[in-house]
């Protein structure tokens, strides 16, 4: 019998944690797959945020580092500098990215830092039980916008690539889904192209924003999860790339 | 050479790999001499955004088995103690400076030691302690760096150097130790086996501070507790003079503890007996010396910058066996030999009584 689908080897064999149809899952096999077709395994350092994803070194198989909320960038390059030979990245949600970590990001990019980032945006505190992100969409109801987000008070879904986008030290950002098959590859070839940026020395830093779902904190089932990502999410997070 | 540079190229001399950092007043001259001397050393700086960032970015290089160190002054220490209770559950070695000024809030640039309870009693969250040296010279400020990278990496501990902005920003002949192996002969340093280098042919390294399964941390905790045990036991400096016959010892550190030995000098040529113990390391405390010292019943005088923080400490291990009384001046206050002076005038006036 033919193998049409295995486990790429740095994706550790070992039972999920994460709740079902919850996208964290597929980001992890896509990184674990560019880290196997770039060879880079044995040089890979990454970073795992605060947030559902804070036991990535469960999965993934490469020298890894938990730290404090948001400040992974931070870490990143305290890493980078050091040790210009590894390729080093970042996984972090929307909490940790957008929300407290904000300043963090923001300067690892203005400094042009030769790093990559994982940005899984899924609209929510996921790990604290749901509350609002500064991604979560107008309406959306949370642990801590129950009669939905509002505007006027809570403030405007905050489009952190884009901000990132006018930065000269950010080279290439781009937006994906990981709602359909089709856009799940896409979003592989994003990450590749963010990891051989790093492993060509090019000069700044590349940051791919993956739409996320959270079928636990959006109430919905996975697969209606993945319809919202693709109907209601890219109209404020459209999908392309952004720049580079 | 002003203490700030002459510590800054101590810490280049003793294999200094990166450092990270925000300008602050008045510890400016490490951030200037080190954006000009790593670089000449092909090594590695970096001006942070903020605090908050730059001990993130020692604990990113940290991480990865660089020797590496921040310097600040205390607001901006204030901000790190997020990343220096993370630096000790992860166990990664690194040195901080802290020159520190009056406070608390943003205070002023005056030389002061009000961050004392701060640095040896936590500052962060949770059960951890860093190892605080206390330098009372320009050229112990740069002595104690080898020692503190030395030591830093055998105990796998953040280290805290608690100066300020007199010894900081103090001109003072300087002979740069350019050997570490003067301050720690026989110190054979541990391989940094659990450091991120890319898991190329080895197990994967992973540093972390979260650990969920039960009774884990609490393990965690009493592991940290058993290498801070060993700390105590192995790594108290002090120094002490003329305490034998003294019926007035003085308890002071750093800036301090040099104008209350002249005061004491003065004393005793005015026949009163005055002797002196330095704490060089702040954590661990020199409780034992100060235990012994109280077996003779002499007054404890502590002189601090402060409005009275390591006093605590120090009745703690003189536990009542005799008096201990506090003099200083907090908020930037200078503290001089003729107020020291006419302190132990007074103590000794009062004592006769
Ligand atoms: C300093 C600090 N503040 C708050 C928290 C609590 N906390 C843990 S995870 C999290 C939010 C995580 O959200 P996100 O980054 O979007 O990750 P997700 O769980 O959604 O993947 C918060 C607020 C913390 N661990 N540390
Ligand atoms: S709470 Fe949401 S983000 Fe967290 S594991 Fe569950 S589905 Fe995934
Ligand atoms: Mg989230």
């Amino acid at each position: 019998m033919q193998t049409v689908f295995k486990r790429t080897p740095t994706l550790k064999d070992c039972p999920t944690h994460y709740c079902p149809g919850c996208g964290h899952g597929i980001a992890h096999r896509l990184v674990c797959e560019v880290i196997d077709e770039l060879g880079i395994q044995s040089r890979t350092i990454g970073i795992a945020p605060v947030g559902c994803a804070v036991l990535a070194y469960d999965y993934f198989d490469v020298d890894m580092v938990e730290v404090a909320h948001g400040r992974a960038p931070a870490v990143a390059t305290g890493m980078k500098r050091t040790n210009p030979d590894k390729i080093v990245f970042s996984y972090q949600g929307d909490g940790d990215l957008a929300a407290i970590g904000t300043a963090e990001i923001i300067h690892a990019a203005h400094r042009a830092e030769q790093l990559t980032v994982v940005f899984i945006n899924n609209a929510v505190f996921g790990m604290t039980g749901g509350q609002m992100a500064p991604t979560t969409m107008l309406g959306q109801i949370t642990a801590t916008t129950q009669q939905g987000r509002q505007a006027d008070g809570q403030g405007y879904p905050l489009n952190v690539s884009e901000l990132l986008a006018v930065l000269p030290g950010a080279i290439y950002v781009e937006r994906c889904g990981l709602c359909s098959p089709a856009h799940i590859r896409k979003a592989k070839a994003a990450l590749k192209h963010a990891f051989e940026l790093q492993i060509n020395n090019a000069k700044g830093l590349s940051l791919v924003e993956l739409l996320s779902p959270c079928p636990t904190y959006w109430r919905m089932t996975p697969p209606d999860s993945m319809l919202h990502i693709q109907n209601e999410m890219t109209k404020v997070f459209p999908f392309g790339r952004i720049k580079g | 050479m002003c203490g700030n540079e002459a510590m800054a190229e101590a810490a280049i001399q003793a294999g200094l790999d990166a450092y990270f950092g925000y300008p602050i007043t008045p510890q400016n001259e490490v951030t200037a001499y080190m954006s000009q001397r790593m670089p000449e050393e092909k090594r590695v700086f970096v001006q942070s955004e903020s605090e908050l960032a730059a001990i993130n970015m020692v604990f990113g290089a940290a991480a990865t088995g660089k020797r590496t160190m921040t310097s600040s002054s205390s607001p901006g220490i204030s901000l790190m103690q997020e990343g220096i209770s993370y630096l000790a559950a992860a166990e990664l070695p690194c040195v901080i400076v802290n020159v520190m000024r009056g406070g608390p809030g943003l205070g002023n640039i005056a030389p002061s030691q009000g961050d004392y309870f701060q640095s040896v009693k936590g500052g962060g969250h949770g059960d951890y302690h860093c190892i605080v040296f206390g330098p009372s010279s320009v050229q112990e400020f740069a002595d104690i760096m080898p020692l503190a990278f030395d030591l830093a990496d055998k105990y796998r501990t953040p280290a805290i150097i608690l100066a300020d902005g007199i010894i900081g920003q103090m001109m003072e002949p300087v002979v740069i130790p350019t050997n570490s192996k003067l301050t720690t002969q026989n110190l054979k340093l541990p391989k940094k086996d659990w450091a991120l280098t890319g898991a190329d042919g080895r197990k994967q390294n992973i540093v972390r501070s979260l650990w969920l399964g039960d009774g884990v941390v609490e393990q965690h905790n009493y592991d940290l507790q058993a290498k801070y045990r060993q700390i105590e036991k192995n790594e108290i400096r002090c120094e002490q003079s003329d305490v034998d016959d003294a019926d007035i010892v003085i308890v002071a550190y750093g800036i301090c503890a040099r104008i209350a030995r002249r005061a004491a000098q003065q004393a005793r040529e005015q026949g009163i007996k005055v002797g002196c113990i330095r704490p060089i390391t702040l954590w661990p405390f020199p409780s034992e010396s100060i235990s012994k010292a109280a077996d003779k019943s002499p007054i404890f005088l502590v002189v601090e910058m402060s409005c009275g923080q390591m006093v605590e400490d120090v009745r703690l291990a003189v536990a009542g066996k005799s008096p201990v009384v506090f003099w200083g001046r907090p908020g930037g206050g200078i503290v001089t030999v003729e107020k020291v002076l006419e302190k132990i005038e007074q103590l000794i006036k009062k004592a006769k009584k």
